[in-house]
């Protein structure tokens, strides 16, 4: 009897083995390489990518009738992880997409593999590089300048003659204040104050105090996350009656536990996915992002509730049609193949994804016009559409 | 800059010296009496914050396994230890020095991690859960090479500090937290200005501890121990102080010390995992403007650099610890030049 179960043990598992190597042998037909922070500081936008991706994988887990096979690394918030990564993922793996990563940092050293490698590179986040001398590389994120445009446009519509800047002292802070100076002067709106902190900072009441004091009609913010939130803290403490303004850094849910109530109708930007459901029937992206939804409560068994994970579905949206295009002129997993693939993401016209409606050509990263910026209202905890 | 702005700034410059002053005796305390400059001090203030954080989401900070895991370890270093040393009669006494009475706080803090239970409870009882963390920490690292040149135990000190402060990553995530303020009340005071309830709590602990510091070491036994080991380690030794137990004393009020100012700044600023490291070192530039050995000149230090880094923000917000840190220059080279150079050097070879 035992020797019996034992052969029945050998023989399920030699089965299993043969038919893993067949699926493995049908699915090598298209290979995603993914490199995200699944652990690290960077961890808590990392671990939404990686799952964006697996609900990605279940909506479209074929591409003309071919398997897609989905490779994830961790790069630990690493970027030299995540160049080693990248690496791995084009020489050992032979992917024929690479897509992250959760920091900027990152990104460019997978965008720098790529483009040695010549294996186009799919980015999540913003990425800081030369377009044309980075013909590999494009992201599905939108530039800081077309959400920082889209708040000041609001500033205008609501009256503000000056606004005040307080921000991170780092690249983000940087980035933020010099798309802020871009559009400014032309809505004519003064910036009157630069104000920074660092992420680690206890208490800005000194930089908020000097802007209280220059009296302007608006508060800008530049930070991100959760220490995103010390400004609103501080300007509440001090009774500062404007508008507070921030950016698409703040919107997760970790900023709004943080920042309480003192966060109470700040407005932003931010893709339209945060609010899908409040969308007018109308918007390109509606459809595709309630779908989006519902995937992701499928896959992950739990509800979304960042922006990072539908960047990782567009991303899968964007390669999707892409290849089903390439896969005509070339064998996926060769070199033409790669280059087809490039070739046909620069020529990818009117995508509609869960962000926005992604229209990628060479010479430029991104992909994205207005549809994919919406104004949201902090209200109670809650994000609501503001239009 | 008008009068009210400069008031603010002042208030708040108190309220953050306050927090520096508690850090900056704790630190002057364990290296007067141990030598150690011990960096994960700050390190312990967050884990109490996080973890009176993690008692208002109503989970169980997760403090309780780290200290729960060091009491284990000390009790094993003890134990072996003394079997090694053929003195297993006391094995029993270790046990219960070691093994339970570190364990106490976490069967407490395993307790209180329910709803329903008062904010008091919860506060004492985050506070209480980190007590052990720096003695237990001592017992295993720093005991066995307690007369190792100050620079070595430095490096080991910041050894633990990129532990402890890597855990933190691990138990309370890379995002930070807020407790509810412990008082909301507010005092005017004259025209439009106020003070939180907060701040006096922070700057009325600070006054108090600080007293009770003075009391202790001026009117006590083991106060003046501490000052004995202090002063001369080998000396204390010959009239009958055991500078192991005076050490774990010290080792023991700074945690506590950690863990109050944990508390109380828990409220006011978001914490991180990483927080404390910025607080300890600010703390350790007033400690340095006390010498490490003088408590009086801490508290002046500590002030001085609360009101010192709350103007620089206001002045120039990105210069802010360029400026605070840049204290030091001025008051090393003044420290240096006025310092009897003693026989320091020698004196850490030979013991």
């Amino acid at each position: 009897m035992k020797s019996l179960m034992l052969t029945l043990t050998r023989g399920a598992i030699a089965a299993a083995l043969t038919a893993c190597g067949v699926a493995s042998a049908l699915a090598a037909d298209l290979k995603v390489g993914l490199s995200v922070s699944l652990s690290g500081p960077n961890s808590s936008l990392g671990v939404p990518y990686a799952k964006g991706m697996q609900a990605a994988l279940a909506y479209k887990p074929e591409i003309n009738g071919r398997k897609v096979q989905l490779i994830v690394l961790d790069d630990g918030s690493d970027p030299t992880t995540a160049g080693r990564n990248a690496r791995k993922l084009v020489e050992e793996e032979k992917v024929d997409v690479l897509m992250g990563t959760s920091g900027v940092p990152a990104a460019i050293a997978m965008a720098q593999v790529g483009r040695d490698a010549k294996t186009p590179m799919i980015g999540l986040t913003p990425i800081l590089l030369d377009a044309n001398e980075n013909s590999w590389v494009m992201t599905v994120a939108q530039p800081t300048q077309l959400m920082i445009d889209a708040v000041v446009e609001r500033m205008k519509r609501n009256n503000v003659k000056t606004v005040g800047y307080i921000g991170f002292t780092d690249a983000w802070g940087d980035l933020v204040y010099n798309a802020l100076m871009k559009a400014a002067p032309e809505a004519g709106i003064k910036v009157v104050s630069n104000e920074r902190y660092a992420r680690a900072d206890a208490s800005v009441t000194g930089q908020v105090l000097k802007i209280v004091a220059l009296r302007p009609d608006a508060v800008m913010t530049g930070g991100a996350g959760t220490p995103g939130a010390l400004p609103f803290l501080a300007l509440q403490e001090r009774g500062y009656k404007g508008g507070v303004y921030g950016q698409h850094g703040l919107i997760n849910p970790d900023f709004v536990r943080v920042v309480g109530a003192a966060g109470q109708n700040a407005l932003m930007p931010t893709g339209p996915v945060i609010v899908a459901e409040q969308l007018p029937d109308n918007y390109p992206t509606k459809k595709i992002a309630t779908d989006f939804r519902a995937v992701f409560q499928k896959v992950n068994n739990a509800p979304t509730s960042d922006a990072f994970s539908a960047y990782s579905f567009d991303g899968w949206l964007v390669f999707a049609d892409a290849a089903s295009r390439a896969m005509k002129k070339a064998e996926p997993g060769t070199a033409e193949f790669r280059v087809a693939l490039r070739d046909a993401i620069f020529s990818t016209k009117e995508v509609v994804g869960t962000h926005g409606v992604y229209s990628f050509k060479p010479g430029s990263l991104y992909g994205v016009d207005e549809r994919a910026r919406v104004i949201v209202k902090l209200d109670n905890g809650q994000w609501k559409l503001a239009p | 800059m008008t009068w009210d702005v400069a008031l603010i700034l002042v208030t708040d410059g108190l309220a953050n010296g306050a927090i520096y002053l508690l850090a900056g005796l704790g630190l002057v305390l364990i290296f007067s009496v141990t030598r150690v400059v011990f960096v994960p001090f700050g390190d312990i203030a967050a884990f109490a914050a996080l973890s009176l954080a993690a008692f208002e989401t109503g989970r169980v900070p997760p403090t309780i396994g780290m200290v729960a895991v060091l009491t284990a370890l000390a009790l094993a270093t003890e134990v072996g230890g003394l079997l090694r040393r053929g003195e297993a009669a006391r094995i029993p006494k270790a046990v219960l020095m070691w093994g339970v009475l570190p364990a106490i706080p976490c069967v407490l803090a395993w307790l209180a991690a329910r709803p329903g239970v008062p904010v008091a409870v919860h506060i004492a009882v985050a506070v209480l859960l980190v007590v052990p963390i720096a003695p237990l920490l001592a017992r295993v690292v720093f005991q066995p090479i307690a007369d190792a040149s100050v620079l070595v135990l430095l490096i080991v000190s910041l050894a633990l500090h990129f532990l402890l402060s890597g855990l933190g990553l691990l138990f309370f995530g890379p995002e930070g937290s807020r407790t509810t303020p412990l008082t909301s009340a507010v005092f005017t005071l004259g025209d439009g200005f106020t003070v939180s309830g907060q701040v006096v709590l922070m700057v009325g602990a600070a006054i108090v501890l600080s007293g009770l510091f003075f009391l202790v070491f001026e009117r006590t036994v083991a106060g003046k121990a501490l000052r004995a080991t202090a002063v001369n380690r080998v000396g204390a030794r010959l009239v009958g102080i055991r500078p192991v137990r005076t050490a774990l004393l010290a080792y023991g009020c700074a945690s506590l010390l950690a863990g109050l100012i944990g508390v109380l700044i828990a409220p006011v600023t978001t914490m991180y995992y990483d927080s404390g490291f910025i607080i300890g070192l600010k703390a350790f530039v007033a400690a340095i403007i006390g010498g490490l050995v003088s408590y009086p000149m801490t508290a002046v230090g500590a002030l001085a650099v609360g009101v010192v880094e709350s103007f620089a923000s206001f002045w120039s917000g990105a210069l802010k610890d360029v400026i605070v840190f840049s204290l030091l220059i001025p008051v090393l080279m003044l420290r240096s030049f006025l310092a009897a150079h003693s026989e320091e050097e020698e004196d850490e070879v030979d013991q």
